[in-house]
């Protein structure tokens, strides 16, 4: 059929047409999916890449919608993490009993290290104690005129980390409460607890924000997919006209809209990364007005980037979707 | 191929743009649809794409009732015919080539398959030193003919035209024309509406005339005109 008769005999050869409808096979059909599908997908970039301002525009609308509560979180996450590694915050001090042996003693501090929401048992001597405070309270002499050594010996209990939080440490405390060679159990929880409370409310304030603004990453995408729906009017009444279904016109828009969902996300990524590092070095000179530990929020996680990057595409998909069933249904050719 | 039975169409605000029409067109055969404006030429080729349904009555194509073809089995059937317009309804944004891949593509032909049918077609319309062209930058005549490449690229049974030649000469009228002559020389069912009655008198062939919505039995040309369905 491929002969070189591109002028004149134009009528001549018409003989070709056969009546049945072609129709492909099916395995030519499901490969040729695949290979469409793949097609649409740069296809629906190459549109965007044609107005790149535009593009970018929508794009860093969605990036910092996108990144605000990224950012927050990231900032949550290290707070939340930095409570966790306050091992002196959730030390927790047993004064024995006075006339406790320290075979005994030692006894429990080996029961204890065996608990598995316990990391560490340090034993302090009472005789040790009394020496170091003899030593370094300045009222040695006085110290030395008593009888008795006034100190009781000490276990300082370090809870391990998975099991730091005050509902955990709280039942932890109960159990300690319980052995019968100890006097006093003391911890500082209150300020655990407050500092718990906090982190919570920002958690929940995080949710709101984040659903609050994937709301609005929603309403920007389907509002430009629905312009470019708009635009692009005439082609899609051909496509009905000439018997493309449904899902084969939506195509090239759902693609569209998982590229502004990633190259917003990827804008949002960038945005908290840049931010963290503006916030990481005034907060490395507070941390180190505290102590000598230089604390920084570092970047952005692995973890929390890909997470990211795939609740933007997924938003953008879902987007896409919304914009397109609603308006496509209108456009009909009349 | 086409059967209209009793069929009416009155749109919104109660203008009836046809009443009452009867009749049969058989597989292969060619027919001209005439009349004057608004007497329901468009209309009733609108009911034979889907584009419109018919208020009462039965539009049956290839012995489908197309009262009972629902929204998702409305492209498949399309695919089975041809449809040309007078403004062409070509894609400017894209090439000749791809402007007739775009039946195939749809229903998922390989690229392989693509390129050598759109050829083939863009031949038959003798169009294919054009293919990497834009249909922008073709006259109104060539860009009449990508249309009725991309129309039959995929063969279908019924070609269907509105006006095809309303924004042409004389003479690229006539080429036009022969071009359907061609493919129902071939087995192609072809309707074209037109107001070209000088043109289609050369032609012998069946005359279909509209006038305010009904048949008018005076002027055909072919026997049977009216295949009336109880």
């Amino acid at each position: 059929m491929l002969t070189d008769n591109t002028n004149g005999s134009r009528n001549n050869n018409v003989s070709s047409v056969q009546l049945r409808q072609l129709k492909p096979s099916f395995s030519s059909r499901f490969k040729e999916f695949f290979i469409r599908h793949l097609q649409v997908f740069f296809y629906s970039l190459g549109l965007l890449s044609r107005s790149p301002f535009a593009t970018l525009m929508t794009a860093s609308a969605l990036g910092i919608a996108l990144a605000l509560p990224a950012g927050l979180y990231v900032i949550l996450d290290h707070a939340s993490q930095l409570s966790g590694d306050m091992n002196s915050i959730n030390q927790i001090s047993l004064f024995m009993k006075k006339d406790t042996s320290d075979k005994r003693i030692k006894a429990i501090q080996k029961k204890l290290h065996a608990y598995p929401e316990i990391a560490q048992v340090k034993h302090i001597n009472r005789a040790a104690a009394l020496q170091e405070f003899q030593d370094n309270s300045g009222f040695g002499d006085a110290l030395k005129a008593l009888k008795n050594n006034p100190l009781p010996d000490l276990l300082i209990v370090y809870p391990s980390l998975t099991h730091s939080d005050p509902q955990q440490i709280s039942t932890l405390l109960i159990e300690l409460k319980k052995i019968k060679q100890v006097d006093l159990v003391q911890l500082d929880i209150q300020w655990l607890q407050r500092l718990y409370a906090i982190i919570n409310i920002g958690q929940r304030g995080v949710l709101i924000i984040g659903s609050l603004l994937a709301l609005a990453v929603l309403l920007i995408i389907g509002n430009t997919i629905r312009l470019a729906i708009e635009n692009r009017r005439s082609e899609i009444v051909v496509m009905k006209l000439i018997g493309g279904t449904d899902s084969f016109i939506r195509r090239p828009f759902l693609y569209t809209g998982f590229w502004y969902g990633l190259l917003g996300s990827l804008i949002a990524v960038l945005l908290v990364n840049i931010s963290l590092i503006i916030i990481n070095d005034p907060l490395a000179h507070l941390s180190s007005l505290y102590d000598n530990n230089l604390f920084s929020l570092g970047l952005m996680g692995i973890k929390i980037s890909s997470t990211l990057l795939l609740s933007g595409c997924l938003l953008g998909l879902l987007g896409a979707r919304i914009a397109v069933g609603k308006h496509l249904k209108e456009i009909e050719p009349k | 191929m086409i059967l209209f039975d009793q069929v009416s169409k009155r749109y919104q605000g109660g203008n009836e743009a046809l009443s009452n029409v009867n009749f049969h067109l058989h597989p292969g055969e060619m027919a001209f649809l005439t009349g004057h404006s608004g007497a329901g030429k468009s209309t009733l080729l609108k009911l034979i794409a889907l584009i419109e349904r018919a208020s009462t009555g039965n539009v049956i194509i290839g012995g489908k009732n197309l009262n009972k073809v629902g929204r998702h089995t409305l492209p498949y059937l399309r695919r089975n015919m041809g449809i040309i317009f007078q403004d062409y309804q070509l894609l400017y944004d894209r090439t000749v080539f791809d402007n007739v891949a775009l039946p195939l593509i749809i229903s998922g032909f390989s690229s392989r398959e693509v390129k050598k049918r759109v050829h083939a077609a863009l031949d038959k319309v003798g169009l294919l030193r054009f293919e990497k062209k834009y249909p922008i930058t073709l006259s109104g005549g060539e860009q009449q003919r990508v249309s009725i490449a991309r129309a039959v690229v995929n063969k279908p049974a019924l070609l269907l035209a509105d006006e095809p030649t309303g924004n042409l000469d004389p003479d690229l009228s006539r080429e036009i024309m022969d071009l359907f002559m061609a493919f129902n020389q071939v087995g192609v069912t072809v309707l074209i509406a037109t107001h070209d009655i000088p043109l289609i008198k050369q032609l012998d062939k069946r005359i279909i005339q509209l006038s305010h919505g009904q048949l008018n039995p005076g002027i055909s040309s072919s026997t049977d005109q009216f295949t009336v369905n109880s």
